[in-house]
């Protein structure tokens, strides 16, 4: 009975260091109830989830500590009837003003990885996360066996507009893997061509690896996954086959870091609506 | 014999296919068709002229222009084309262009067509008329027209199969 009871523990727990780093291993997803809206002013539902069939929750729900919204105006904008589910969380959001919004979660920071004196390979941040109080200066050993040191950067969004779509808040951070539009990603129609570039902190991102997933997959037999890559200027392009809500992961990776770190990698996620013609 | 006369008029100015006066003599006529269904919702429909830019010059749109608090214009980007193509773009109502939803039927086009037309540079257009339909589906239908428009061109009919029956661009009678 005792051992049982630790073996349930462990397994929450485990899932619990699951949740806080939804990009690796499971797709982290925002999906909005649309996409496109008129009237003065509007309501969207949002769930938010990390499961790998898209768009069925069935892993875990997506923190919602981990994500905010902005409206066209670059102010935050607050969720309203956040509910907390065992798959998924959902939210709404009031759209007031006229314009894009953007929904998600972005990160970044430095990762190790080295082996101990006993040759037991060591890890930071730990699975969980940093420690309170711990930094890369006091966890990180400067010298080591086999020490890499990479900075990575994570993001998962999702956009909506309400009246005519504006670009304000699609301006990149220039930090991290993000996507800029040359199409607007509300503007999207079945069997039309989109444009977006990835910049990695503000440059170009060459040779960035795209998949894009239309949802509803648990519905086909094939997951009829799009695999594009960018060109020398960061730019792809896609033609959505079919109208629906899609999916898209994008993975960078260079050895043009800022010291410590050697390598430098991007991870992007994003939900589109694409309408049909 | 009023009837004759007018037809006659009609004619006279059919020759003259560039004046002012046979342009004044068009019609856009919309028909919603009457349909079998247990939820029967009148559609918001769309008309709007189009150039080969997509530059589009706004003819009519019916939708619930009386419920409370612009309430009925949370379904206008269900008009997924024209609200792409300039809808998303205006402030709502519009004088008119706007009115509310219609029934079953044949409806006219109560703007100034010819007017409307004679505004714009000569080149081809497509009139495109667009309906959705809450608990039924969406249909967009178009007319090729070349500018100035001809009238040995009139009249133009495109049939929709489902939430849209003839529309039709005509020289009035």
């Amino acid at each position: 009975m005792l051992s049982t009871n630790i073996i349930k523990l462990a397994v929450v727990t485990l899932t619990m260091i699951t949740i806080s780093i939804p990009a690796h291993a499971h797709r982290a997803w925002i999906k909005p109830s649309k996409t496109v809206l008129s009237g003065e002013q509007n309501y969207v539902t949002f769930d938010a989830a990390v499961s790998n069939t898209l768009f069925i929750p069935e892993h875990v729900a997506f923190r919602m500590s981990y994500l905010s919204a902005t409206s066209p105006d670059g102010k935050e904008l607050a969720f309203e009837n956040v509910g907390k589910g065992k798959y998924r969380n959902t939210f709404d959001l009031n759209l007031t003003q006229s314009g894009t919004y953007r929904v998600g979660s972005a990160s970044s920071g430095l990762r190790a990885s080295w082996k101990d004196a006993e040759g037991k390979r060591k890890r930071w941040p730990g699975r969980g996360g940093p420690a309170k109080g711990e930094t890369f200066e006091t966890a990180v050993p400067k010298q080591a066996n086999d020490l890499k040191v990479t900075y990575s950067s994570y993001r998962s969004e999702t956009f909506v507009t309400l009246g005519q779509p504006s670009d304000e808040i699609l301006a990149p951070s220039n930090k991290g893997l993000e996507l800029v539009p040359v199409t607007h990603p509300n503007d999207l129609f079945a069997t039309e061509k989109a444009t977006f570039k990835f910049y990695i902190d503000g440059e170009p991102a060459a040779k960035t690896k795209i998949e894009i997933t239309r949802g509803s997959m648990r519905y086909r037999n094939a997951p009829e996954t799009i695999n594009v890559e960018t060109n020398a200027q960061g730019e792809f392009s896609v033609t959505w086959p079919h109208a629906g809500m899609y999916f898209l992961e994008a993975s960078y990776e260079d050895d043009k870091a800022e010291a410590p770190a050697t390598k430098r990698t991007g991870s992007y996620s994003a939900t589109f609506e694409v309408l049909p013609l | 014999m009023f009837k004759i006369m007018c037809k006659l008029l009609a004619i006279a100015s059919v020759i003259f296919t560039t004046s002012v006066h046979a342009q004044s003599l068009l019609q856009l006529e919309v028909t919603i068709p009457r349909l079998q269904v247990a939820e029967y919702h009148k559609p918001y429909i769309a008309v709007w002229l189009e150039d080969q830019k997509r530059n589009t010059t706004q003819i009519a749109v019916w939708y619930d222009v009386e419920m409370e608090n612009g309430k009925g214009e949370e379904w206008l980007a269900d008009l997924r084309q024209w609200w792409r193509r300039g809808g998303r773009k205006l402030e709502m109502p519009i004088d008119g262009i706007t009115g509310a939803t219609k029934g079953p039927g044949s409806h006219k086009i109560t703007i100034d067509l010819a007017s409307l037309l004679k505004n714009q540079r000569s080149g081809d257009y497509k009139i495109r008329v667009e309906a959705s339909r809450e608990v039924g589906g969406r249909e967009l239908l178009q007319i090729p027209i070349t500018l100035p428009i001809k009238s040995k061109d009139l009249p133009i009919t495109v049939t929709g199969k489902r939430e849209l029956d003839q529309i039709s661009l005509t020289i009035k009678e």
